[in-house]
């Protein structure tokens, strides 16, 4: 595992530090060490070069309120209005991780917010298709990721109950909107064999992460992750 | 420039007014907040009188020559201050969300503190001038002045009937102007027309319209704002009373779905739904229903359908039933009768009226039979038997994981509640409560543990054999039995549960490798908690779990409290990495306001005098003792008497109204007593009797309130309130009895000592309201009640050193 984690670092450090350049740029790669040092605390794997190049790689005060530039690279969620928020860094990577990505998949996200997590799966992703369900969040998450260059994300602003069937079957599905219950359409638009992530909890607290994988049979479970490395009971292992 | 008679029906007036807004304050603080925040308010409001006590020693001279404009001055800026400051700090972006991610949430939270403090401060200012001014007409100014209280603090639930919660503040606004016009007819204040010009602005401030600029804005973050942002989402009703803001939305673009934790092999959508919040908390929704049970299969996908596939044509009780969710999932399953109790009858009249064509007549129903009620207070007077409760999933999902509940009482999870349950259930019949899937478990174990020692005090040999615990992906289904589940009932639970992926959590003779199926867990937490909670290492477990997962009981109903200090270190640490929805943020959110409220007592009461000529005043060790005892003393009992009271009156806001007006008009009748008691005899002899009285009567309360609540819990609210008054009144005539003579044994032999006495009063009041909070969740309420009995004790020592 230790070997995994310096593999990471070094192949993170090739593909993105030249691109440093400016207060930001620092800020960001000090913010990805410390994201790096978080999961190798707390979980057994640590994260793919290519979720960490990606979360190396886009610029994350692009995504938050002009007022809150300053604090775009500290590893916590941060408001963007209309009462949603932009997530902790470090539940990113995990989430994009977890639904173990590669170049040429398909992902459909629900809940397009800041636009952030489009913007890190697109970076590793042939495309992604991400409905939004607040209009002006919608339209300025399009307006930033076109500004941006994500030109292999398509945004629409509607109802993500159904899914976007005409771009379906999708290799991974991210659910960052908060829903009762996980709809029908989405996991029937999920390939067999692919992956779908929810993070549960309120705003500022996401309380563990889900991960619904779809068996080739069809069948479907799910793994109810905790994003720290944390033990309920004293001298538990 | 003053006339010959005090003002004392303004200061009635004013008073009632200060009193009203401290209630109203808890009102506008669950619409705004996610609690009620009372122990904050009260805390405030002591800080606003104690500093004005300060204010009006130091400057009372200054004051004299001009009375009656000074005292005008103080009740104009009340008047503007209530809606005023209500105003400013719902412009300090306040998230106790952020609390521990940013530390500026502290700063903010002290700015709101501050900002409530401030109409106290002035109304205070008033009050204490009048008082100090017709020193000789004290008594009766003080009379008016606790009758007012009384009045307004009860009044003000009458209104909130009739108007909602940011409508009142302008009424109050205009009363606190009509006290100042009746003081300037009382005081015979020149010119003239100043009487005539209050009444013309408290009638201005009455006809203005209180539209949106006064409503509270609730917190972005709360789930009514969330979804007032979604397309399409409109506003189709609004209601308000004393219990909540009711607001009832539509969205035909995106329709709302709401089918908590619905099995991943469903296939079938709800319904169209209507959702409706409370104080922006929700959603509970009213589903399209026209008779036809076909489109309602999603109910069966719930991890709450799990006491339907043992129980055939159940009589059944839905407790919580809100907008009817859990009622229609019980005709789903075929239920012969259904009684659904709720507690607000607003949330009834619009399914049985307003929405009665959308939801199918639901509410009248040939099966169904609706009870305006309160749920424990339902249960324990019922007659019938009924094949199945279920207590419903009330709160949000958001609230429940954010540990948003840290703080509140509820007494629907206590040890008790669940043995009034299930004295109420037929010989073979299911207690059945669902509540939101936490990682790691915190309150289905709590639940769990609650569960297995209410069977242990019925009696039941062997509980383990009455309880099932499934859980969803999102929801766990908790069952107990009233008699042992047979093989057949758990073949069939365990097949509910294959067929829809939902894990067996636990069941009678559950085996190790059954658990963890279908939504993998890093361990089997449920399972192995389950287990440790049944076996002989539960309280081993229980202490060495890192949340607080003891069983709730009525003493102490925290049901929603898990926070360990021995675990906080750990989990803050992690915070960054992900880790802090662990640590709730309810908790730290109480030790920061007693830190606040001790910080600013000691700078706005006690330090203004430890720097000016009093310092050289300062009184006695027993002095301070004396006073500090009796103002922690008091505010132990109050607050104690309003979180116990909560049971009894159903609702926190019909205790803290009724609690605090009854100890406020009956200490000041003790008060009253005092002070004839004091002029006959100098001994303090009467202090030693009021604490043994105190002493007995809190022994006695003690002992006979449990049972004494749970045998009139049915009556009607009026009956309540006044066996509620009734069990106060003696108890808080005593409790008025220490502080006059405190002071009046002061004024003979060190007068220029008072100010202090008043101030470290002041401060006691002020830290103390929040330390019992703090308090009751730790020890419970007994443990505080006790505490106030021995801190009373100590008072009466120490008014022994005066001499």
């Amino acid at each position: 595992m230790k070997r995994h984690f310096v593999l990471c670092m070094f192949l993170y450090f090739c593909c993105a530090f030249p691109s440093y350049g400016g207060e930001f740029d620092a800020k960001r790669h000090k913010m990805v060490e410390e994201i790096l040092a978080d999961i190798a605390a707390n979980r057994e794997s640590a994260p793919g070069p290519e979720v960490i190049a990606a979360v190396g790689k886009v610029e994350r005060h692009r995504f938050v309120p002009g007022w809150l530039t300053a604090f775009a690279y500290i590893n916590r969620p941060l408001p963007i209005g209309h009462g949603q928020t932009i997530s902790q860094p470090v539940i990113v990577a995990l989430m994009t991780d977890l639904i173990n990505v590669k170049a040429g998949d398909k992902v459909l996200e629900i809940g397009t917010g800041s636009g952030y997590q489009a913007a890190v799966l697109a970076e590793i992703v042939e495309s992604v298709y991400t409905l939004e369900i607040i209009e002006p969040l919608g339209k300025e998450a399009t307006e930033r990721l076109k500004s941006l260059g994500y030109d292999n994300v398509k945004v629409r602003v509607g109802d993500g109950y159904y899914g976007w069937p005409e771009a379906a079957p999708f290799d991974a599905i991210v659910v960052t909107a908060a829903a009762s219950h996980v709809p029908p359409p989405l996991i029937k638009q999920l390939k067999p064999g692919g992956r779908m992530v929810i993070p549960l909890g309120a705003h500022f607290m996401t309380q563990y992460l889900m991960l619904v994988e779809k068996h080739m049979d069809g069948s479907v479970t799910t793994r109810q992750i905790l994003p720290v490395g944390f033990v309920p009971l004293t001298g538990g292992h | 420039m003053t006339g010959p008679r005090p003002p004392f029906f303004a200061i009635g007036l004013l008073s009632g007014c200060l009193l009203a807004y401290e209630v109203l304050l808890t009102r506008l603080f669950s619409i705004e907040l996610w609690h009620h925040f009372a122990y904050l308010i009260i805390s405030a409001a002591m800080l606003g009188f104690g500093a004005s006590g300060t204010a009006l020693t130091l400057l009372k001279e200054k004051f004299a020559p001009h009375v009656g404009a000074v005292y005008l001055t103080a009740v104009t800026g009340t008047a503007l201050l209530i809606p005023g400051a209500f105003l400013l700090a719902q412009q300090i972006p306040f998230n106790p969300l952020e609390l521990l991610w940013d530390q500026t949430q502290v700063t903010k939270l002290l700015v709101v503190y501050l900002l409530m403090m401030l109409p106290f401060f002035c109304g205070g200012l008033g009050i204490g001038l009048i008082l100090w001014h017709f020193g000789r007409d004290a008594g009766r100014i003080y009379a008016f002045d606790i009758l007012g209280a009384g009045a307004g603090s009860l009044g003000v639930i009458g209104v909130l009937f009739l108007m909602p919660a940011h409508q009142v503040l302008m009424v109050l606004t205009a009363l606190t102007l009509l006290a100042a016009a009746l003081a300037a007819v009382e005081l015979e204040m020149r010119p003239k027309w100043l009487a005539k010009a209050f009444f013309g602005l408290a009638l201005l401030a009455a006809i203005v319209p209180s539209g949106n600029w006064l409503q509270a804005h609730p917190s972005p973050y709360k789930d009514l704002s969330q979804t007032l942002n979604i397309l399409g989402t409109q506003v189709v009703d609004e209601r308000s009373g004393p219990l909540g803001q009711i607001t009832v939305v539509e969205n035909r673009r995106i329709p709302f779905r709401h089918a908590p934790g619905m099995s991943l092999n469903a296939t079938d959508e709800p319904p169209p739904q209507l959702a409706v919040f409370v104080d922006g908390n929700g959603p509970a929704v009213i589903t399209q229903f026209d008779g036809k049970l076909e489109p309602l299969t999603y109910l069966g996908q719930l991890t709450s359908a799990l006491p339907y596939q043992i129980l055939e044509k159940p009589r059944v009780l839905v407790l919580g039933a809100g907008a009817g969710s859990d009622v229609l999932q019980a005709l789903y399953h075929g239920a012969i009768t259904i009684d659904a109790v709720e507690l607000d009858g607003n949330v009834i009249d619009l399914i049985r009226q307003r929405f009665r064509d959308f939801a199918g007549d639901l509410y009248n129903h040939p099966q169904v039979h609706v009870h305006e009620a309160e749920a424990r207070g339902f249960a324990s007077t019922r007659h019938e038997r009924y094949d199945l409760i279920q207590v419903a999933l009330l709160d949000s999902f958001g609230v429940a994981s954010a540990g948003l509940y840290g703080l509140s009482e509820s007494y629907l999870y206590t040890v008790e509640a669940l043995q009034t349950y299930m004295s109420r259930l037929t010989p073979d019949g299911v207690l059945a409560v669902t509540r939101w899937l936490t990682l790691p478990p915190r309150d289905t174990l709590k639940l769990f543990a609650t569960a297995v020692l209410a069977l242990e005090r019925d009696g039941v040999p062997n509980p383990a054999a009455r309880l099932v615990m499934i859980r969803g992906w999102k929801t766990v289904t908790l069952l107990v039995k009233n008699s042992d589940f047979t093989p057949m009932e758990i073949a069939a639970i365990k097949e509910f549960s294959r067929t829809r992926s939902f894990d067996l959590s636990y069941y009678p003779g559950m085996r190790a490798e059954e658990a963890n199926r279908y939504n993998l867990l890093a361990h089997p937490y449920f399972f192995e908690g389950a287990i440790a909670l049944l076996g002989s290492g539960r309280q081993a477990f229980l202490d060495r779990y890192k949340f607080y997962i003891e069983p709730a009981t009525d003493d102490q109903p925290h049901f929603f409290r898990f926070f360990k200090w021995n675990a906080a270190a750990e989990l803050f640490a992690l915070r960054e990495q992900g880790g802090m929805p662990l640590l709730d943020w309810s908790y730290p959110l109480l030790v920061a306001t007693l830190i606040q409220a001790f910080a600013a007592s000691v700078l706005l009461i006690v330090a203004p005098l430890a720097v000016s000529r009093c310092r050289r005043m300062f009184p006695t060790v027993w002095v301070v003792l004396y006073f500090l005892a009796i103002g922690l003393a008091f505010m132990f009992m109050e607050i104690a008497f309003i979180q116990k009271f909560v049971l009894f009156l159903a609702h926190p806001l019909y205790a803290v109204a009724v609690v605090l007006s009854a100890f406020l008009v009956f200490a000041a009748a003790g008060s009253w007593l005092a002070e004839r008691w004091q002029k006959r005899t100098a001994s303090g002899k009467h202090v030693v009797m009021a604490v043994m009285v105190i002493g007995a009567l809190s022994l006695l309360y003690l002992a006979i309130l449990p049972g004494l609540f749970q045998a009139l819990i049915h009556l009607p609210d009026a009956a309540k309130i006044a066996i509620s008054v009734a069990l106060i009144a003696p108890l808080a005539v005593c409790m008025g009895v220490p502080f006059p003579t405190g002071i009046m044994r002061l004024a003979r032999t060190a007068q220029e000592t008072i100010p202090w006495a008043w101030a470290i009063n002041g401060f006691a009041s002020v830290v103390g309201a929040v330390l019992a909070t703090l308090l009751a969740i730790h020890l419970g309420f007994a443990a505080v009640i006790l505490l106030a009995v021995l801190i009373y004790g100590l008072a009466a020592v120490a008014l022994r050193g005066f001499a």
